[in-house]
C-alpha cells in the first residue's frame, strides 16, 4: 500500500502514467495546469513532456504519436480547447491508433476564466466520446479508461474534470510501475490525409462509431441508477458501480415517481445533500459519467415510471438536453426539470447547499410530506444560501441567529472587497505606470489580454480598456486603429501568450502598416498559472532538458524584429525615465512599434532590499497609493507605511513620491531593483532600441 | 486515534499560505488513517483576493464532495478578520473559530475614505461569540508570533497550532509533525514545527 495525499490533477497525471503514456503535451491554463506538471515530476524518464507553445500545437503534438501508435495525453483548460478547435475537428474523421486523451479542465463559477462554457458541448459538437469524473479517485480510474477506449474505437476521448476535482486533494493508493505503451509505429496509408473525400469516409466512420462507443456507456459502471442514500459512499468505484438493478424497486409513494440525474461534481454535492434529507432515499438517481455520446438505454430504464425528473449539472444543460431528448423520442410523459425551466441555477459554480435548497424546493413543490420535515430542519441551512457563497461572493448572506441566543450580536461590518491584485514588486505594475506618465494628457486606448497583467485594470492603475481573449490584445488595437485613427492604440500581452497567440497578430500589423504600439511585458514565466516555462525561457519539462538552456531561449526583441517590426524597444520597467522615453518615442513612431518590457516576475527573482517610509517628512498625501495601488503600500494608525511582509523592495513608490519622503534603503545600485533573476534570459537591460542608441549589454542600473 | 467528522473552513488572502494549510490538516488525517477530502483556491485569486480551502474529514466514509457545505463547518481557521467574517456562514452553530487578528489592508480599501482597521471585524466576531453563534473565538496574535519566529510565512502553522490547542488535540501534536516532513521543504521543516509549537502554547 502507497496511499499519498493527491490533488484530482495529480491523480489524473498518475493514471496518465499507469497507462504507460509515451507522450504529454499541454498549455498551462487554470485548473488544469498540474497535471502536466505532475508527469513530469513523476517522470521515469521514458515520457516525452513538453509544455508546447498553445493548445492547438499541443494537440497536433499529441495526435501525431498517436497516429504513430504512442498513449499521448494533451491538457489544457476549457478556453484552450477553442484554440486547439480546429484540430479537434478534424482528428475523428482521420482516428487514431494510439490511444489520445484530452484532458479539458472545465471552470464552473467561473473562478479563474473568461468563460463558463462547457467541454460535454464541445464534444458533441466534435464527435468525441468525453468522460465527466464526480470524484479525483473516479477521474483517476477515467484517464486510464479513456485510452483503453480510445485505441478500442480509434478515436479521441477526452476526459472533462472541473476546478473542484482538479483541486481537490484525496488519499489515493499510487503505487504502480510505469510501463511505457509498446509503439507500433506509423503506418502509411490514405486515411490520414484529410482531402474532402477521405472527410467523406470519415464522417461515415463517425456515425457508425459513435453508437458502438454509447452501447458501451450503456454498460459503463460509470452511468449508474440507484435510491438516494445508501449509495452515498463515494469513494470512485463504489460511485461508479453501485446500486444496479436498483431501478424498479420504488414503490412508495410520490417518490417512487421522481428522479434526479446528475454529473460531474454535482453528483457528488446531490450525494452529499441527500444525506441531510429524511426519506429522500426514495428518490431515483442517476448518474451520468459519460454524457457523450449519451448512453439512451441506461437513461431509459432511468426515466422508466417516472412522472418528474431534476437534473443538476454545471454549466450547460447538457444532460438536461439529453434526456428531453430521450423523452421525446419515446414518447415518454415527463417533466424534465432543470437550468432551462428555472428549477436550478442557470450559471454559476453548485454546491451542496445549493442542491439542498433546490431538492427541497422540488420536493416541497410535490407536496411530498418528508420534504416539510426536513425544510423546518434545513431553514438555517437555506437562509444562508441564496447567494452562491461557496465560492468568494463578496457580501455573504446573513447568519441565521441562534435560538434562545441570550445576547445580542451586532450587525455585521461592511467587509472591504478584496478582488486579485497584482502582487508588490510585480514589474507590470512599473511597466503600465510607465505607460501611464508617458501619456498623461493624450488620448489612448490600451487593450491587454490573458494573464497577471489584466489585473492592470484595477484602480488605480486603470490600464486595461479591453480584454478579450489569448492574442486579442495584439489585434484588437488593430482594428481600433482603423476606426480611430486620431487615437493612441496600444496592445499588451505577455511572453507566454506572446508566443501561444501574439505572433500572428505582429504579422498582421507589419503586414497591414497599421499604426499600432504593441508592447510585450516579458516577466520571464507563465506566472497566472503558476510559474511555467515558455519558449523565451529555454526551460523544457521532459526529464532530459529540465536544465535551463539560456541559448535556447527565443528571444523576443529579435523575434519581432524578424516579424518586420522597425521600431522595437526593449526595456527595464524599473528604469523608470528610460522606459517613460521609450513609450513616448514608440507611440510617436509612425507604423508599427513595439516595446519589450523585461524584468522577472517576484516568483522567479530574489527580493531587494525594502525602501522606507521617513514619518517626518511624508505628508500623508497617499500620492503613493493613489498612483500605483502597490498592496505593500498600508495606512497604519495614520502613516503610510510599508508591509515588510509583502514588499519586493522594487522601488517603484520611491520614484512616485512627490516629496522624496520613501527612500531606498540601500544606496541606488543594480540591485535596487529586483533584478537578480533565477531564469536565464531573464535579466533586466537597459533601453535597447533599434531606434535609439545601441545597448552594451550590461545589466541596467537603476534610477530609481 | 478516532476523530469524530470534522469539517474545516481555511479562509484568507492569496499568498498568505491558506493552501499548504489545507493540506497540512489534511495530511494530518491521513497519517491518522483517516478519509479526507479537500478544495483549495489555486488560481486568479491567489494574487491577492479573498481564498477559502475546505477540508472534510470522516471516520470512516469520505465526504461525498470537497465543498463544506454552508453553516457546516466546525472549524473556521482565518488568517485576517474580514476573510474570517466573510467565511462566518460556512461556520456551523456553536463552532469554532480560530483567527490571526491583524489585518491585511485591500489595495481598494487603502485607495478610499472607508479605512479598514480590522477592528470593527474582530468586535462583531467578539459579538457573535457573546450570541452563541460562535462557540469558541480564539483571536491569535499572529504578527507577535511570527516576528517571534523571524519569518512571516509560517501564520499558516502558527494558526494551526492555535486551532489544535483549541480543539484540546495538543496530542496530535506528532502527528502534525509528521505532515510538515511530507509536505514543506527540508530546510523550512524546524521553523515550522517551532511554528506549531509556538501556535500551541499562544
Amino acid at each position: 500500500m502507497s496511499v499519498e495525499l493527491c490533488m484530482g490533477n495529480q491523480a489524473i497525471a498518475l493514471a496518465a502514467l499507469k497507462a504507460g503514456v509515451n507522450v504529454v503535451s499541454g498549455y498551462p491554463g487554470t485548473p488544469s495546469s498540474e497535471v502536466l506538471e505532475t508527469v513530469s515530476a513523476r517522470n521515469p524518464g521514458a515520457v516525452h513532456v513538453e509544455w508546447s507553445t498553445n493548445e492547438k500545437v499541443a494537440l497536433e503534438v499529441g495526435a501525431g504519436a498517436a497516429f504513430a501508435g504512442a498513449r499521448a495525453l494533451v491538457t489544457m483548460k476549457q478556453v484552450g480547447l477553442n484554440v486547439a478547435s480546429d484540430a479537434l475537428l478534424s482528428l475523428p474523421y482521420l482516428g487514431v491508433v494510439g490511444g489520445l486523451v484530452l484532458l479539458v479542465a472545465d471552470d464552473p463559477g467561473p473562478i479563474s476564466s473568461q468563460t463558463e462554457q462547457d467541454t460535454r458541448q464541445f464534444a458533441a459538437f466534435a464527435k468525441v466520446p468525453l468522460l465527466d469524473p464526480s470524484t479525483p479517485e473516479e477521474a483517476f480510474a477515467m484517464v486510464e479508461d479513456a485510452f483503453e477506449l480510445s485505441e478500442r474505437f480509434g478515436t479521441p476521448v477526452i476526459v472533462r474534470p472541473t476546478t473542484r476535482i482538479c483541486h481537490s486533494s484525496v488519499p489515493l493508493e499510487t503505487a504502480f510501475t510505469y510501463e511505457a505503451h509498446a509503439v507500433s509505429g506509423f503506418e502509411r496509408g490514405s486515411r490520414w490525409v484529410v482531402f474532402p473525400r477521405r472527410a467523406y469516409e470519415g464522417h461515415l466512420e463517425i456515425l457508425e462509431r459513435l453508437p458502438r462507443v454509447a452501447g458501451a456507456f450503456n454498460t459503463s459502471a460509470y452511468n449508474a441508477i440507484h435510491g438516494g442514500r445508501e449509495s452515498a459512499d463515494s469513494s470512485a468505484h463504489s460511485n461508479s458501480g453501485g446500486g444496479e438493478g436498483d431501478a424498479r424497486r420504488d414503490d412508495t409513494g410520490g417518490a417512487a415517481h421522481i428522479g434526479i440525474a446528475a454529473g460531474g461534481i454535482s453528483y457528488a454535492y446531490l450525494m452529499d445533500a441527500l444525506s441531510s434529507i429524511p426519506d429522500a432515499a426514495d428518490v431515483r438517481v442517476f448518474k451520468v459519467g459519460t454524457p457523450f455520446p449519451f448512453p439512451e438505454a441506461r437513461a431509459l430504464e432511468f426515466l422508466e415510471g417516472l412522472d418528474e425528473v431534476l437534473i443538476f449539472e454545471e454549466c450547460e444543460p447538457f444532460i438536461e438536453r439529453e434526456l428531453l431528448l430521450v423523452a421525446g423520442r419515446h414518447h415518454l410523459p415527463i417533466l424534465v426539470r432543470g437550468k432551462l425551466t428555472g428549477d436550478v441555477n442557470p450559471a454559476g459554480e453548485s454546491s451542496v447547499s445549493l442542491v439542498r435548497e433546490q431538492v427541497l424546493a422540488w420536493l416541497g413543490q410535490r407536496g411530498l410530506p418528508a420534504a416539510a420535515a426536513a425544510t423546518a430542519t434545513a431553514a438555517g441551512a437555506t437562509a444562508a444560501t441564496s447567494t452562491t457563497a461557496a465560492t468568494t461572493a463578496a457580501a455573504p448572506a446573513p447568519i441565521p441567529a441562534a435560538a434562545g441566543e441570550s445576547r445580542s450580536q451586532e450587525p455585521q461590518p461592511q467587509l472591504p472587497a478584496r478582488p486579485p491584485v497584482l502582487c508588490a514588486g510585480c514589474p507590470h505594475r512599473a511597466s503600465y505606470y510607465a505607460v501611464k506618465k508617458a501619456l498623461r494628457g493624450r488620448t489612448a486606448v490600451y487593450s491587454a489580454d490573458i494573464g497577471c497583467y489584466t489585473l492592470g485594470n484595477a484602480l488605480p492603475l486603470d490600464m486595461v480598456d479591453t480584454c478579450v481573449c489569448m492574442g486579442a490584445g495584439f489585434t484588437v488595437p488593430q482594428g481600433m486603429a482603423w476606426a480611430e485613427p486620431e487615437v493612441l492604440h496600444l496592445g499588451f500581452v505577455g511572453d507566454s501568450t506572446f508566443f501561444a497567440s501574439g505572433l500572428t497578430g505582429v504579422a498582421n500589423a507589419v503586414y497591414n502598416q497599421t499604426d499600432v504600439t504593441l508592447c510585450v511585458l516579458d516577466n520571464s514565466i507563465t506566472a497566472m498559472t503558476g510559474s511555467q516555462p515558455h519558449p523565451g525561457t529555454g526551460l523544457r519539462m521532459s526529464s532530459d532538458a529540465t536544465e535551463r538552456d539560456a541559448a535556447n531561449a527565443l528571444k523576443i526583441p529579435a523575434v519581432l524584429k524578424a516579424l518586420g517590426v522597425e521600431h522595437v524597444t526593449e526595456v527595464n520597467p524599473f528604469d523608470f525615465d528610460t522606459s517613460v522615453a521609450a513609450v513616448r518615442a514608440a507611440v510617436d513612431f509612425k507604423g508599427v512599434s513595439a516595446l519589450v518590457f523585461k524584468a522577472p516576475c517576484i516568483t522567479v527573482s530574489k527580493p531587494a532590499p525594502q525602501p522606507e517610509v521617513d514619518q517626518s517628512t511624508c505628508t500623508r498625501c497617499k500620492a503613493c497609493i493613489k498612483a500605483i495601488g502597490c498592496p505593500a503600500l498600508v495606512v497604519r494608525e495614520g502613516e503610510v507605511r510599508i508591509d515588510t511582509t509583502l514588499c519586493y523592495g522594487c522601488g517603484l513608490c520611491v520614484r512616485v513620491c512627490p516629496f522624496d519622503a520613501i527612500t531606498a534603503s540601500v544606496p541606488s545600485t543594480a540591485s535596487a531593483t529586483p533584478a537578480t533573476s533565477t531564469v536565464p534570459g531573464a535579466s533586466t537591460p537597459s533601453a535597447t532600441s533599434t531606434t535609439s542608441s545601441p545597448s552594451d549589454g550590461t545589466p541596467s542600473k537603476a534610477s530609481l | 486515534m478516532s476523530t469524530p467528522s470534522l469539517d474545516i473552513v481555511v479562509a484568507g488572502v492569496g499568498g498568505q499560505g491558506t493552501v499548504l494549510a489545507s493540506k497540512l490538516l489534511a495530511q494530518a488525517a491521513l497519517i491518522e488513517s483517516l478519509s479526507v477530502r479537500t478544495a483549495e483556491t489555486i488560481g486568479m485569486a491567489q494574487r491577492g483576493g479573498s481564498v477559502l480551502g475546505h477540508v472534510r474529514i470522516r471516520a470512516d466514509l469520505p465526504a461525498a464532495s470537497p465543498l463544506v457545505p454552508l453553516n457546516a463547518a466546525d472549524l473556521l481557521i482565518g488568517f485576517e478578520p474580514a476573510e474570517t467574517v466573510r467565511a462566518l456562514p460556512y461556520l456551523r452553530e456553536g463552532g469554532t473559530v480560530v483567527t490571526a487578528h491583524k489585518p491585511v489592508e485591500p489595495v481598494s480599501a487603502t485607495l478610499g475614505d472607508a479605512a479598514y482597521d480590522g477592528t470593527a471585524e474582530v468586535a462583531y466576531l467578539r459579538s457573535c461569540e457573546g450570541a452563541g453563534r460562535i462557540g469558541r473565538l480564539v483571536l491569535v496574535d499572529g504578527d507577535a508570533l511570527c516576528e517571534k519566529l523571524g519569518s512571516t510565512k509560517v501564520l499558516n502553522v502558527v494558526l494551526i497550532g492555535a486551532a489544535l490547542k483549541a480543539q484540546n488535540r495538543e496530542s496530535a501534536r506528532e502527528t502534525y509533525e509528521q505532515a510538515i516532513e511530507s509536505l514543506v521543504k527540508p530546510r523550512f521543516r524546524a521553523l515550522n514545527k517551532q511554528a506549531l509549537a509556538e501556535g500551541m502554547s499562544a
